[in-house]
């Protein structure tokens, strides 16, 4: 009954969206700006915008979700919103006393056309606190697009060269994913005895422990000093063209750090890719327990590799992640058949490169053609996998409903899941995640198998 | 963040008392200040929440992409027919439309969805950002209906127009003009009742209709819990209007005794208290003395089926404390007494949007010490849970992990609730939720510092 969705493909042209796959840009730019220490993020706009972020972000991980709102009124709409602003930076010193406050517009204050940087500079600031912004209108772009202006922000804002010999360290530009997946970077860092700064680094802050107390400011988060020191690092590494090229390639020209740009290190190819780029620039050879766990997967795939022949797979999701998925599921012998994000894909010319030019090249690679689509919403998903089925759907929560539909095994991955829980706290990077994803999508199938199974057919050993 | 450590702002003070401290009256029904980390939501979210439960209905935002993915099927209300509004339909605007204006993406986006689904109504949220691009949402919706001969109604729930309460009368002028156009004369059915105020969470309004059907009485259509159009329709005909979520259907029950003199009641169904009060009301309400008996046959079978139950939980919850934040204050009144049927305390009480005489009631209901408050923010509840030491809150989604954290239990009584919460069996299912996170072993695991 819950399915809605006619078979039959009709044009769309109204460019109106049905079972959306992205959401608005202020959520990533709140999320990032959860990833610096002692930051309470700012909505400026109405505030039911700040209470669907929190609502949201809370129903992902599970944890308290701390931000702030200017609260418009209609009079604000009218006059700007500039007396809510000044009022607000005002209040949250006085009462929550953050390090910094990181200001993001909403759709709303963008179209007024509040003037954000004169307004900060105009406004009562204490002695050694901050105040950053971005721009996030919501009718651009996504929330990756805003989770990707925030983390450029904070570069525009703090990061600074200081030094005359670059120091040798790595910025990490970890992309809109989980702090279990921000955890794992930074260990296999630090197994690389590299020196680094990821930012922003949520890890600490949605994910922090039970102490039966209620912390505002978590422990973690990428601290003020070291986002300055982000423009004295020798490279940065931004992992995830969406998500995170922009604040990359600002260091590049603001600080002359040079920037590589590298897919979200999701499987064994990006994984590989992630390490020789480290080896390569630092000089450092790769630790014995990082070529264990690389060995260890190609043996869990060896392992494991019939179940996935030729199964044919739909995937959807934020650019970055799908883009690492759809390489992963290759390197199985899986058959990527519908591949497609909420997230528009990028003009030409512009730093992201094309999100279908991507995948296309990958499939293009293994011999294989599929529906491959940017900017694409649930609808167009369901519509395709009615008339091309396939054996199992990767993506968020919002995808239960055409597993459901469909009867199609299904991998909750990347953002939002919010039927399930323990997911944030667990990677999908590095060699582990992979180990991870291998666990959820044999697992997946299996139980399907075992389900569908009649009793001559079902078997103990698979 | 450690208590004491947080400044109250002073501008917060008239929001927060005490009882037996202070005799002023508590502040509410005012905009958040700027700056505050409110648990509060907008106009539209007020207007969506509504209107949601109307199941075959294409809810239709029109607005960028956010306010239609955060609204997507979250409301838990249940269906027996169509499952329409369980699909998130938006207009997605882009920055051309923000500039050159939306209408015409709108009209096309209506357009579409009327040819793919034919669905026998539609509604079109107005976001923040149509508010100021000034889309005529009434024009367009109008030549609409004309067009396609289905109902296109406007929701005018621009985000910054007021807070989450504006948003529940958009809905409800929204609904009075899907009720006005039948200009037949409606012959009232004697006996037969509009329900208003309950969105069938966890299939709750359903629990409430076998109710009243056992004891003789029709329920005509519910506002909104698994509504459809054609029964909306119909709303005109009943003889008496019942009442339970009044923050948002109070404007409604009003209009409707004005337009279609339809006199309404409060009811509440939360509790064995307040159901059988409620039920008793209906009865002599409607002066049907056959359902007043039924009414007593009804409620003594399921006292005696669910006082022992409950009685074995009470003596469990010996000495526990409760905090209660949610979003109406009639829900507050009716949770305070449904806490004291189980034997638990309460301590601090808060709402997102109660009003003043709901205040009043709650300030005469609680004991001495109680804190009131209206429009908190985490550091506030954080200060009073901790001090008044509340073992349990009742809240939604956004104060779920903030009592966690604390080591406080917790139970969801907004859209997040799995099980309903109304009737005998709400009464049941109350004391188990409390009693199941109250009582879990996971408590013991924190490892408490020098306490």
């Amino acid at each position: 009954m819950l399915d809605c969705t006619p078979k039959e493909m009709k044009p769309r042209l109204s460019g109106g969206l049905i079972n959306p796959a992205k959401t608005c840009q202020p959520i990533g730019a709140m999320y990032a700006a959860l990833g610096i220490h002692r930051c309470l993020p700012h909505s400026h706009g109405s505030q039911g915008c700040c209470s669907y972020h929190r609502m949201h972000l809370t129903r992902h991980f599970r944890d308290p979700v701390m931000a702030t709102t200017s609260s418009f009124t209609e009079g604000s709409s009218v006059f700007g919103g500039g007396a809510n602003l000044k009022t607000a930076i005002k209040n949250i010193f006085q009462v929550y006393s953050p390090d910094v406050i990181a200001i993001h517009t909403t759709c709303l204050s963008e179209t007024i056309g509040d003037d954000i940087p004169s307004l900060i500079q105009s406004a009562e600031i204490p002695e050694g606190k901050l105040v950053i912004h971005t721009n996030t209108p919501s009718y651009q772009g996504s929330h990756i697009t805003g989770f990707s202006n925030m983390t450029k922000s904070m570069v525009k804002y703090l990061a600074q060269a200081s030094t005359t010999v670059k120091k040798d360290q790595v910025n990490i530009i970890p992309g809109f994913v989980n702090p279990g997946d921000m955890r794992e970077i930074k260990r296999l860092l630090k197994a690389m005895n590299i020196e680094s700064i990821l930012f922003p680094d949520t890890s600490g802050v949605v994910d922090s422990p039970m102490t039966g107390e209620f912390n505002m400011y978590p422990a973690g988060g990428t601290t003020i000093e070291q986002l300055k020191d982000t423009g004295n690092s020798k490279l940065t590494i931004a992992l995830g063209r969406f998500a995170s090229s922009d604040a990359a390639e600002l260091l590049s020209s603001k600080c002359k750090v040079p920037a590589l740009a590298l897919k979200t290190p999701i499987g064994i190819k990006a994984s590989d890719a992630f390490l020789m780029a480290l080896r390569g620039s630092f000089a450092q050879e790769v630790p014995a327990e990082i070529e264990e766990e690389r060995g260890q997967l190609v043996d869990i795939m060896t392992d494991t590799h019939f179940h996935f022949h030729g199964k044919r797979v739909a995937i959807f999701g934020d650019p970055d992640i799908v883009t690492g998925l759809t390489e992963f599921v290759l390197s199985l012998g899986m058959a990527p058949v519908h591949i497609l994000t909420g997230t528009p894909g990028g003009a030409i010319g512009s730093a992201v490169g094309s999100f279908e030019e991507d995948i296309n090249g990958m499939l293009l690679e293994a011999n294989l053609t599929a529906n491959v689509k940017a900017g694409g919403d649930l609808f167009t998903l369901h519509q395709w996998i009615k008339n091309q089925p396939v054996d199992l759907l990767i993506g968020t929560t919002y995808g239960k409903y055409i597993a459901r539909a469909e009867d199609i095994p299904f991998v909750r991955a990347g953002f939002p899941v919010l039927d399930r829980s323990v997911h944030s706290y667990m990677p999908l990077v590095g060699y582990r995640g992979a180990m991870r994803l291998i666990e959820m999508i044999s697992g997946a199938l299996l139980d399907r198998a075992d389900r569908d199974a009649a009793d001559e057919d079902f078997e103990l050993v698979m | 963040m450690n208590v004491g450590a947080v400044e109250m702002l002073e501008s917060r003070q008239d929001f927060i008392a005490t009882k037996g401290k202070q005799k002023n009256q508590i502040k509410c029904d005012a905009d958040s200040i700027a700056g505050c980390v409110s648990q509060r939501a907008c106009v539209y979210c007020g207007a969506r929440v509504v209107l949601n439960p109307v199941t075959d209905a294409i809810h239709l935002v029109h607005g960028p992409i956010g306010c239609a993915s955060y609204t997507w099927d979250i409301r838990g209300s249940l269906s027996s027919g169509s499952e329409l509004y369980r699909n998130s339909f938006c207009t997605d605007l882009k920055e051309q439309d923000v500039i050159f204006g939306g209408g015409k993406k709108l009209t096309a986006a209506i357009d579409e969805l009327v040819a793919k689904y034919s669905p026998s109504l539609l509604f079109v949220y107005s976001t923040c950002i149509v508010g100021v691009i000034g889309d005529d949402l009434d024009a367009i919706c109008k030549s609409a209906t004309s067009r396609h001969g289905v109902e296109v109604l406007p929701v005018q729930s621009s985000g910054f127009i007021g807070n989450k309460a504006a948003g529940y009368r958009a809905a409800c002028d929204t609904l009075l003009q899907l009720i006005e156009p039948t200009k037949q004369i409606w012959s009232k059915k004697a006996g037969s009742i509009n329900y208003l105020g309950d969105f069938n969470l966890a299939g709750e309004a359903w629990i409430i209709e076998e109710y009243l059907r056992e004891i003789g009485i029709e329920l005509n259509v519910v506002f909104t819990g698994d509504s459809t159009y054609a029964k909306i329709k119909t709303a005109p005909q009943a003889s008496l209007n019942i009442m339970q979520c009044a923050g948002s259907m109070n404007y409604l029950a009003t209009k409707m005794e004005e337009l279609y003199e339809i006199p309404y009641i409060r009811v509440s169904f939360l509790g064995l208290e307040d159901t059988a009060d409620s039920l008793r009301r209906i009865a002599a309400a409607l002066d049907n003395v056959s359902a007043a008996a039924k009414a007593e046959l009804l409620i003594s079978r399921e006292i005696a089926k669910t006082k022992p139950v409950i009685d074995w939980y009470r003596g469990k919850f010996a000495g526990k404390k409760a905090a209660i934040y949610v979003g109406g204050g009639f829900k507050a009144i009716s949770l305070i007494k449904q806490f004291r049927e189980i034997g638990v305390e309460v301590v601090m009480v808060g709402t997102q949007t109660g009003r003043q005489e709901e205040y009043d009631t709650i300030n005469e209901l609680v004991d001495e010490g109680t804190v009131i408050l209206d429009d908190a923010n985490p550091a506030e509840l954080e200060r009073f849970m901790v001090s008044k030491g509340a073992n349990l809150l009742v809240g939604g989604v956004k104060e779920r992990p903030l009592a966690y954290k604390l080591g406080i239990a917790f139970i969801d009584h907004n859209h997040d609730r799995k099980h309903p919460l109304s009737g005998y069996v709400g009464a049941i299912n109350f004391a188990e939720e409390v009693y199941s996170t109250l009582c879990s072993p996971v408590w013991n695991s924190i490892r408490k510092g020098d306490d």
